[in-house]
């Protein structure tokens, strides 16, 4: 029998006893939805983390002054005040495999506007600082080539500062005094919000990097530098060429270890989404087990269907089936209950998961990956289940089988 | 060359510990275009013999040739190839597939043909169903037919492969006198357009139909003679048709 009948002669079998086969089917229709559905809200809520994070900036690369050791007493992060001003100009003018760089002079200051205040971050960046961290400009402008120079008192204010210290105002061109020094508000930038890993991203001001290091700084230790890789260019090749740039400015020795740590945020993702991975990982395995026993449910259905089509199987013998066409027959059967199962299965699972998703929040994510491994899993369910009874009917005795009653 | 050549065939199943001989030397040949009755009555090994002519079975021991080919020893799949060519079978119990229209019950075989003969199942089918009378009712199920039509359904698919001869075991036995007979005028009918039949009966009023009745007792042959003037179903129907008439 060609292949083309055997599904025929199968679907037809299926379709006599539309009540079992469907019962037959649930196990696997469950299965199959719980994975999709746990799948899909698992990469779907690993996506939203994803998103979150890379709203920080696109290939981020955070350079941070290494630790210092004194005797045995270790500094903590950044403690060494290795980085400086000319190491940047240095990577700004060498590294070719960077988007954009920048420093990130950090002091916490009390800001003061009229008759308010609030203690914020003021940041002094570069002016290519907004295209790494993917800030945008909603009023004024930002500050120029221009204003690095001159180390001109301007800032750029984040929705939140701009909410506290001017509720319902527009503060560019107003003043403020940033730890008693004058500065006048030339921009604000659009809300970033909340980022999921930590602070607030919108209470903050921006101010030209030369600004707060030569008026608020000691005029040379930057401690942090953030840079963007180039599309297509490898986070390990940009921080390698970082590194051999940092390393021979600092005159370091072979035996001498860096004095800057280099953090990309593929790390920073790859351990949120670890985490969520796992989990969506052992859910779906669960949930898997299911399949398994809905593939056992089939094997007994098989069973008994072998039994009660003994007469069948036996005429077909007399009429020259081989063992191979009888089993190929039954298993052909399995596998299709087995993958209509699957397919209900794909459909229950997305529908769920678009419910939950919507109910819950969250995003939902079904690839097509894991559709199509759920439906090939399901049709090994049904030959693995199937074979067994198959194997039955195609080792009848064919006299045997048509004396049966 | 016969089409059907017995040499010393014996049978021997194993019951627990006790054997049984249900075939304890046979030797028979049939032509081509015999219409042979093996009669017996239950234990006799006849349809231990029906089943090993059929290639449903295996002898123990002798030799079977059909058409000049030996089938004792042929691996399973061989038998079943010369089950879809060679022979086609007609049971007691009519067994056709239910829920399954007549043109596909007498498809079947064909479903089946490796061969590549190139036949068209659909074509073959509507012609055997023609041939045996049911042109009519092709797409109908064994559930809408009588019990005379569900039988001749399964001659027709006997005869769809073109078999070297057919086997019917007690074909008669689940029909009513009337149907018997034209059961009967169908296979003589067939007999004489060429086809080899080989009926078990264990009745000796369908024997009376056949060309040489074959009596087997005990696994071996009693009796083997030709019958010289078979009965005509034709004629008995048409005398019963007659009497019928007669009491209307």
């Amino acid at each position: 029998m060609n292949i083309k009948r055997l599904i025929v002669v199968a679907l037809r079998s299926i379709a006599r006893n539309t009540m079992r086969s469907l019962l037959t089917m649930l196990g696997i229709i469950i299965g199959v939805g719980a994975v999709i559905a746990l799948v899909g809200l698992g990469s779907g809520s690993q996506a939203d983390i994803e998103q979150e994070i890379s709203g920080l900036g696109t290939n981020l690369l955070i350079i941070r002054s290494g630790s210092s050791q004194s005797g045995n007493v270790r500094g903590g992060s950044a403690s060494l005040e290795s980085l400086t001003m000319s190491d940047f100009t240095l990577l700004q003018r060498e590294a070719t495999l960077l988007q954009g760089i920048s420093p990130e002079v950090q002091v916490q200051a009390q800001v003061i506007a009229g008759r308010t205040n609030w203690n914020t971050t003021v940041n002094g960046v570069d002016i290519s600082f907004p295209a790494i961290r993917n800030y945008k400009i909603d009023s004024g402008d930002f500050f120029s080539e221009r204003d690095l120079k001159s180390r001109a008192k301007v800032a750029v204010l984040g929705k939140t500062v701009a909410d506290e210290l001017f509720p319902g105002e527009n503060p560019v061109g107003a003043p403020i005094r940033i730890r008693n020094v004058p500065f006048t508000v030339i921009g604000v930038l659009a809300a970033k919000g909340q980022s999921s890993m930590g602070p607030d991203q919108d209470d903050v001001i921006l101010a030209p990097s030369t600004t707060i290091l030569y008026r608020l700084g000691d005029g040379k230790t930057i401690r942090t530098l953030i840079a963007s890789a180039r599309d297509g260019v490898t986070m390990e090749s940009a921080k390698e060429e970082i590194r051999d740039l940092l390393r021979s400015s600092h005159r370091l020795a072979e035996s001498f270890d860096d004095d800057f740590d280099i953090h990309d945020q593929p790390e920073i993702i790859s351990m949120a989404t670890k985490i969520t991975g796992t989990l969506t990982l052992l859910l779906s395995a669960t949930a898997g087990v299911s399949l398994i026993v809905g593939g056992i449910g089939i094997m007994n259905i098989m069973l008994v269907s072998v039994t009660e089509r003994t007469r069948e199987i036996g005429i077909r013998m007399a009429v020259g089936a081989r063992r191979g066409d009888i089993l190929s027959q039954f298993l052909v059967e399995a596998v299709i209950l087995s993958l209509i199962g699957g397919l209900f299965g794909v459909l229950g699972g997305v529908g769920s998961a678009e419910l939950l998703g919507y109910f819950m929040g969250t995003s939902v994510k079904v690839s097509s990956t894991v559709v199509a491994g759920s439906v090939l899993f399901t049709a090994a369910v049904g030959i693995v289940f199937g074979l067994y009874p198959a194997r039955k009917a195609s080792r009848l005795n064919p006299i045997d089988a048509l004396r049966y009653e | 060359m016969p089409t059907i050549a017995l040499r010393d065939i014996h049978k021997t199943f194993t019951l627990g510990d006790s054997e049984v001989r249900a075939l304890r030397g046979i030797s028979l040949a049939i032509d081509r275009g015999e219409f042979v009755a093996i009669m017996g009555s239950s234990g006799s090994g006849k349809s231990t013999l029906m089943n090993i002519l059929g290639g449903l079975d295996q002898p123990s021991k002798g030799e079977y040739l059909l058409e000049g080919v030996e089938v004792n020893g042929l691996s399973p799949e061989k038998l079943a190839e010369i089950r879809n060519r060679r022979i086609g079978f007609v049971f007691q119990g009519f067994n056709l597939l239910a829920r399954t229209s007549a043109i596909e019950n007498v498809a079947l075989p064909l479903l089946y043909d490796r061969s590549g003969r190139g036949i068209d199942p659909q074509q073959a089918a509507i012609k055997a169903l023609q041939r045996v009378g049911l042109g009519e009712r092709l797409d109908h199920e064994p559930s809408q037919l009588s019990g005379g039509q569900q039988q001749r359904v399964a001659i027709a698919r006997a005869l769809v492969n073109n078999p070297a001869l057919i086997l019917a075991d007690e074909p008669t036995g689940n029909l009513d006198s009337r149907t018997t007979i034209e059961v009967m005028a169908l296979f003589q009918e067939l007999n004489a357009q060429g086809i080899t039949l080989v009926l078990v009966t264990h009745e000796d009023e369908v024997a009376a139909y056949c060309r040489r009745i074959i009596e087997v007792r005990d696994g071996v042959i009693r009796s083997d003679r030709p019958v010289a003037v078979p009965r005509s179903a034709a004629d008995d129907l048409a005398l019963l048709d007659a009497r019928q008439k007669g009491v209307a």
